[in-house]
């Protein structure tokens, strides 16, 4: 059901990461990462809680700071830039343009107090829209998109279920067609009929748009279900990564055999 | 067979050799299979014999890249020239997936909410990237399984086994991928049934298409293979090969 | 402020009097100089200032008061109003506070103000150019609704990232049909900074646009101090399809007959009576003179 992979004939990468390391003091968040991403590719950062696959969703992402290596990302002009190159107003219309980003606790991606339509109107309003209707009318069809029913669009995410919050988040994100969403354990705290609900959402919107997507998790259910290709950490390396299927059903290091014996069938 | 032959192989395994390292048993080396060498042509379909163990299913997951090759190459001619899954980047096991190579087991991986009709019909755009035909040829794949029309659109979560196996050899069929793998897609399947699933094989062998496939009924090897493998050939030379990955 | 030669001449404290002119010290009112030639510099742009402590509570002022006091010359002519009155208890506290800590000319005039005090209000008669407009300020940084970190709102004007300013217009809207803001409504400063324009009511904003007079803001609590020189263009945020709007009265002021002024609602009796009469109680009485004089 994934869609595939577009056949990019330059097949020149969305992202390139080398060398990617961080260290917090004497202690390591990641260490020598490389990877590579193309569009409409989703790839899952799978580990243990401490195993660095925040801290390398934090680097790709540009939030923190790399101790050491590269990112590179081709901006909408076609241009393959150093992300450490980026002016600060570059960067930060990347990450609200070009970029998405789906956190574990809504509250980090909402506006808690603003409406549901005003949270998803807020990137369009930052890309220049001035015209009220146009906004609401956008607004209406994208949480239409992620099933959210148009008399709640007035009504503050506080009034919102968990999984409704991370639906709006989604819409909120996908407002302005991002090419590449970083998403961090999106499905993190949800009852489990929510979150089939929500990675059904997610895979839709990455078949549909193409869309190329990052996403930590811990749950092995959610790499298979979403990716592509898997990246397995732990203790800041990387330990083995290949296609999805094939480190899920074939894994090699003892660290993932070790976390797929771990899942309960 | 003679005007086969002649034509150059859809998949062309070569000395390929699998072992499970059991790393959570300290590190016990489980061997599968070994010198795995065998082509398969255009038209053609090789059923994998041998018994229960004997590795039938490794071969076919490593030619699909699920199980990673120790050594050799398995090479898979597609629309870019051939590409050998045993060192073939992820990528381009994907992309081969994408255009070339087929997988139906019997187990249906259902997707919650995606009706019956919806997964038959997003396997053909995905790969033969129709659109209009799409869901007049899905309809007729799952009438001719027998799948009931009042189930096509239901999210086949809730689906009985075999109705679930049927959905699932539709999606398997309804495209013209020119390699085809089949893990016991007929197992447990009624007579009526399998007997759908024959003509669908040697529908796709009349158009070409190279299969590889496992069957444990006799009826359906017989009516479709054109050859025999016997997998306890590819018996490692050293210890058992007992038990692992079927 | 008259003449460069005459504002600032008598830095010394007056004999008889047991303050430094207009209160502050020199050094304060110099670093608030500073503050204040930066913010004219760059309009629109809050430039922090080491705020003093003020007699008079914070609420009441302080800010205002302390540009006033940086900016008064002895030969300066002092008017402070309040929502328009010059009769309230704050703007008749802060005249006094001037008129015994600077002993500057006071008045209520407009037209004789040469430095003009406000709390929330411009007056009904236009500025010029020999005027200078001191607002005080509660809150200056006009993001602040949306976004609470003071780290990233400066990031925000350093960025022009100005689209939080709509979000807040959009709620407005979504929840009562219309842009209910009707004070401190933002205004975008010389195409640039966007800025709060304290809580006056969004009546006064056309007035701050392209206005001859200098315009001061003073944030005493908040310590920021910013600036509209004379003629900026000063444009009220609004949607293509919900433009600004200045509010409107259906009647004329109940005093002086005046239109196109702002009114407040006064209330007359406990039985529901009430009238609308000018804010601008300066105005009003001009008015009502002039109608006198013409009836006699």
């Amino acid at each position: 059901m994934r869609k595939p992979v577009p056949d990019d004939a330059a097949d020149v990468p969305l992202m390139r990461a080398e060398g990617l390391t961080k260290h917090y003091g004497q202690r390591i968040g990641c260490q020598n990462v490389a990877l590579e991403i193309h569009e409409g590719e989703v790839i899952a950062i799978v580990g243990e809680s401490g195993s660095g696959k925040s801290t390398l969703l934090g680097l790709l992402s540009t939030q923190l700071e790399a101790t050491a290596g590269r990112v590179h990302y081709r901006m909408l002009d076609g241009e393959t830039r150093d992300l450490n190159t980026l002016t600060e107003a570059e960067r930060r219309m990347l990450l609200r343009t070009d970029w998405g980003f789906i956190h574990q606790d809504a509250r980090n991606g909402l506006r808690m107090g603003v409406s549901a339509g005003g949270n998803v109107g807020e990137r369009l309003m930052a890309v220049g829209w001035r015209h009220y209707g146009n906004i609401r009318a956008e607004a209406v069809d994208w949480l239409g998109r992620v099933e959210i029913s148009d008399d709640r669009i007035d009504d503050p995410p506080t009034t919102f279920s968990g999984g409704m919050r991370q639906r709006l988040q989604i819409a909120k994100n996908m407002v302005t067609r991002p090419r590449l969403v970083f998403m961090d354990e999106p499905t993190g705290g949800l009852d489990v009929s929510v979150q089939a609900r929500l990675l059904d959402l997610i895979r839709s919107f990455v078949n549909d748009h193409g869309l190329a997507a990052i996403v930590v998790t811990h749950d092995l259910a959610v790499a298979r279900h979403l990716s592509h290709r898997t990246i397995v950490m732990r203790h800041g390396d990387v330990i083995e990564t290949g296609l999805t299927d094939q480190v899920l059903d074939d894994p090699q290091a003892p660290y993932t055999q070790l976390l797929v014996s771990s899942v309960l069938q | 067979m003679t005007a086969a032959e002649t034509i150059s192989p859809s998949v062309r395994i070569r000395d390929v050799a699998k072992t499970f390292v059991m790393h959570l048993q300290d590190g016990t080396e489980l061997p599968v299979v070994a010198n795995v060498s065998f082509d398969v042509r255009p038209g053609e379909c090789v059923v994998l014999g041998g018994q229960s163990g004997v590795g039938k299913s490794s071969i076919l997951k490593m030619i699909y890249g699920n199980y990673l090759a120790d050594s050799g190459a398995i090479e898979i001619s597609g629309p870019g020239g051939a590409i050998d899954v045993a060192s073939a980047s992820p990528r381009a096991i994907l992309r081969l997936r994408e255009t070339t190579v087929g997988y139906v087991s019997q187990f249906l991986r259902a997707i919650p909410r995606v009706s019956a009709l919806d997964l038959v019909r997003a396997e053909i755009e995905r790969a033969d990237a129709r659109d209009e035909e799409d869901k007049d040829h899905a309809r007729h794949l799952l009438s001719r399984l027998n799948v009931p029309e009042r189930l096509w659109s239901l999210p086949p979560a809730t689906f009985s086994g075999g109705e679930q196996q049927r959905v699932n050899i539709a999606r398997g069929f309804a495209t013209s991928r020119p390699v085809l793998l089949l893990d016991e897609p007929t197992a447990s399947l009624d007579a009526t049934n399998r007997k759908v699933v024959i003509d669908l094989i040697n529908e796709r062998k009349d158009a070409g298409a190279a299969i590889v496939g496992i069957f444990h009924d006799h009826d359906v090897r017989d009516a479709v293979a054109d050859r025999v493998i016997d997998v306890t050939d590819f018996a490692p030379q050293t210890g058992t090969s007992n038990g692992a990955g079927g | 402020m008259s003449t460069a030669e005459t504002t600032f001449a008598g830095e010394e404290a007056d004999d008889a009097s047991p303050y430094n002119f207009a209160y502050l010290d020199e050094q304060t009112k110099r670093m608030i100089r500073r503050a204040l030639l930066k913010a004219v510099a760059i309009p629109g742009y809050q430039v922090p200032f080491s705020s003093r402590e003020m007699p008079m509570p914070y609420g009441w002022g302080t800010g205002g008061v302390q540009v006033t006091a940086s900016v008064l010359g002895r030969n300066d002519t002092l008017k402070v109003i309040d929502q328009g009155a010059d009769d309230t208890t704050n703007a008749i506290s802060i005249r006094k506070f001037f008129e015994k800590t600077a002993g500057v000319a006071t008045t209520t005039k407009t037209t004789d103000a040469t430095v003009i005090q406000t709390r929330h209000r411009i007056p009904e008669e236009p500025l010029s150019e020999a005027q200078v407009l001191v607002y005080q300020v509660p809150i200056p940084e006009p993001l602040r609704f949306l976004e609470p970190r003071e780290t990233e709102t400066r990031q925000m004007h350093a960025l022009e990232e100005y689209g939080l300013m709509h979000v807040k217009l959009y709620e407005d809207i979504a929840r009562h049909g219309h842009i209910a803001t009707t004070y401190a409504y933002p205004v975008k400063v010389d195409d640039r900074y966007v800025m709060d324009p304290s809580p006056t009511p969004k009546f006064d904003n056309p007035k701050m646009d392209n206005c001859p007079a200098l315009q001061l803001f003073g944030a005493g609590r908040e310590k920021r101090i910013y600036a509209l020189p004379p003629y900026t263009d000063v444009v009220s945020l609004d949607f293509d399809d919900h433009p600004f709007e200045v509010t409107r009265f259906s009647q004329p002021c109940a005093l002086c007959g005046s239109t196109g002024v702002y009114l407040d609602e006064v209330l007359t009796d406990d039985k529901g009576g009430r009238m609308f009469v000018c804010s601008d109680t300066d105005h009003c009485e001009t008015v009502r003179a002039r109608n006198r004089a013409r009836n006699a």
